[in-house]
């Protein structure tokens, strides 16, 4: 009997069963950012623990960091204070950090894998639970709270249960106008927001296997919308392709031997599963959250569901707090803002789409629409290209690298009871950073398409007047 | 670092009707800006409290009679989405010792144990009758015993679940995994050693 890349991994990381029975698993690569880590690195102190592998310890400002006007000290003194206590823990420390102004700054989930840190085989913790985003690569990436980042810093290990694994096969093409994040959604929706608990989900098939890193790490990082913390994708020539070449990458021969070895920790042909789910690509359309959770989900041209049977009291809860009534088709509704961005869909392939539809067009009177790539070398990337005046004379914002209005933790946040048309990963309430905002998620082709119509539109009627060249 | 040993968690109940109550919504982000957790616990659920006091409601961390209970009840899929620890911390400081409820997100879940706050899980008709008791009568006391697997109310005696491990974590008060994990550290070189990653392949 085979195994799976999951049972590859974490064998080899193992380090022991604890006496309590967790695993004791070494962690192979810890990345940081501002929000999650103060007080662990203050338990440390107080301990008088060193980092045990500030080698394998790398740090990025996101969450907080403003998309413009990011002159120091920031506006808000208490972004400031957490930026400067960053600082000084990773000075103090020894462990690198891309700050801001530093090429090399960005979302946490998008830079591991442009400067080649996040690498098959490898175990990797953040303290962020879009941490998922890293399996993309083969890699076993855990989402951790503040208390396991003290853990890794202190002793680079986790304590954790073993995880089952779930294979999720997505066959067949996808229809044109049908991106990685309507696949997911639909995971998402058809599995449930809990369904993935306890498992790691394996993406596999052929219609992931024709997706670009890009859209994998769209899949992977909203494995824990699904309930699964731990979300991945066999390693192969498209993985070895991106990562040859980046700045953390094995060089000449070691890339070589790097291959071999990354090549045999993917699933064996024979690996049993705990649980073996089919999606069909060919049946996949646009998909567009009409509630308060990512299950909450329909494609673009259905309507709102009724409420009734055992979900009626969260389904009419959620439908009072979006503002929607049962039965509404979803398309037509009013958008106020519209957002591409985020760990999930704040990448470079991810721009392109939406410039696709963007190109020539003006956006919407009264929507306030903006671009906010994923990291500066995504934001360089393109600029060179000119992304940057498409997306300007359409009537976009063009802002500098960060979280931004993915979760109200910085200056971009909703207003009032405004609705959102977002490429990020969470409707949950109050998540835009408006206690009364309402997010409506969706693909950043969508997302473009409803910044220019100025309502939920159906991107595949836009895509006709586009001319061809995708997939 | 001398963490405490959970075995009975004695208190009030606090009902908190409600599938997938995320963790944005028990501590929204902007309260995360902040190098400390203190003061977490002014904060917990304080959306969801706002919007209850704007249509007339009175949401149960404002109802007066439930103040000071620290046995929160609550639905399926408790403690869904981010990581973030901010969330159980804001529960903790307000009060809370320990949540019943159908089923728990699992990082959430994971975050709660490595502070000392048991997560236990009820059946749905079992969560159903303790947060109708807590809703008829806010004095009810209840008492979980983590070793015994029950949770104890006036009137019933309900079946709670929590996975082995879970449990003698919290019973031998080895909840504070850090000190564990630095135990034998040769052992972790030992693995570190044989990841062709980190020796240049």
């Amino acid at each position: 009997m085979g195994k799976t890349l999951l049972q590859k991994v974490w064998d080899l990381h193992k380090v022991r069963t604890l006496p309590t029975g967790p695993t004791q698993l070494f962690i192979g690569l810890h990345l940081i950012h501002e929000v999650t880590t103060p007080q662990a690195f203050d338990v440390l102190r107080q301990r008088g623990w060193r980092v045990a592998r500030p080698d394998r310890t790398f740090a990025t400002v996101d969450h907080i960091v403003p998309t413009r006007q990011r002159q120091r000290p920031f506006l808000d003194v208490m972004a400031e204070d957490m930026i400067s206590s960053l600082e000084r823990n990773c000075r103090d420390f020894g462990i690198p950090l891309y700050d801001v102004g530093d090429e090399r700054q960005g979302i946490v989930h998008v830079i591991g894998p442009e400067l080649g840190l996040t690498q098959p085989g490898m175990t990797i913790a953040c303290g962020d639970s879009h941490t998922s985003t890293h399996g993309a690569f083969g890699a076993v990436a855990f989402g951790i709270g503040t208390s396991q980042v003290r853990d890794v810093l202190a002793s680079q290990c986790i304590a954790i249960e073993p995880l089952k694994v779930r294979r999720i096969r997505v066959v067949g093409r996808l229809p044109r106008g049908v991106y990685a994040k309507d696949v997911i959604l639909t995971i998402i929706q058809r599995l449930g927001i809990g369904g993935g608990n306890g498992y790691a989900y394996e993406y596999a098939g052929d219609a992931i296997e024709r997706m670009s890193m890009d859209e994998r790490m769209t899949v992977c990082n909203m494995s824990i919308e699904g309930g699964a913390r731990v979300g991945y994708v066999n390693p192969d020539e498209t993985t070895f392709k991106y990562i040859e070449g980046r700045p953390f990458a094995p060089q000449g021969e070691a890339f070589a031997r790097a291959r071999t070895w990354w090549r045999s920790m993917a699933s064996d042909a024979d690996a049993a599963y705990d649980d073996d789910v089919e999606i069909r690509a060919a049946e996949l359309t646009p998909v567009v959250t009409w509630g308060v959770n990512p299950g909450q989900s329909i494609g673009v041209d259905g309507k709102v569901p009724l409420a009734a049977g055992t979900d009626q009291q969260s389904i009419s809860d959620a439908l009072s707090y979006m503002g929607l009534r049962a039965g509404q088709p979803i398309a037509g509704m009013k958008v106020d803002v519209a957002f591409i961005g985020s760990c999930t869909n704040g990448r470079l392939s991810d721009l392109h789409e939406a410039a696709r539809i963007v190109r020539g067009q003006q956006v919407a009177k009264g929507v306030k629409a903006l671009v906010v790539p994923g990291s500066v070398s995504v934001q360089k990337a393109a600029e060179r290209e000119g992304l940057d005046a498409t997306f300007r004379d359409a009537g976009f914002e063009w802002r500098d690298a960060g979280c931004s209005m993915c979760l109200g933790m910085n200056p971009d946040k909703l207003e009032g009871n405004q609705v959102c048309a977002a490429s990020s990963n969470r409707n949950f309430k109050g998540r835009q950073g408006s206690p009364t905002g309402r997010t409506l998620l969706m693909s950043p082709a969508m997302v473009a398409a409803a910044a220019i119509t100025g309502v939920v539109t159906d991107v595949r009627e836009l895509l006709e007047e586009v001319p061809a060249g995708v997939r | 670092m001398g963490a405490d040993k959970i075995q009975i968690i004695e208190g009030r109940a606090l009902p908190l009707r409600g599938d997938d109550m995320d963790t944005d919504r028990i501590m929204p982000a902007r309260f995360l800006k902040s190098i400390t957790f203190e003061g977490l616990d002014r904060h917990v659920f304080e959306d969801d409290r706002l919007e209850a006091k704007r249509s007339g409601r009175i949401h149960p961390f404002d109802e007066p009679n439930y103040r000071g209970a620290s046995i929160l009840v609550g639905n399926r899929n408790f403690g869904a989405g981010s990581s973030r620890e901010h969330a159980p911390q804001g529960l903790r400081r307000w009060g809370i010792r320990a949540i019943v409820a159908e089923s728990f997100a699992e990082i959430f879940f994971g975050n709660s144990l490595m502070i000392g706050l048991a997560c236990v899980t009820a059946s749905v008709s079992d969560v159903e009758n303790l947060m109708s008791l807590a809703e008829r009568d806010p004095t009810a006391v209840l008492k979980i015993d983590l070793k015994a697997g029950f949770c104890q109310a006036p009137g019933m005696t309900v079946r709670v679940s929590i996975p082995d491990h879970v449990r003698d974590t919290l019973m031998t008060g080895a909840w504070d995994t850090t000190g564990l994990l630095l135990d034998n550290y040769e052992q972790v070189n030992a693995v570190a050693a044989k990841l062709p990653y980190l020796s240049g392949f």
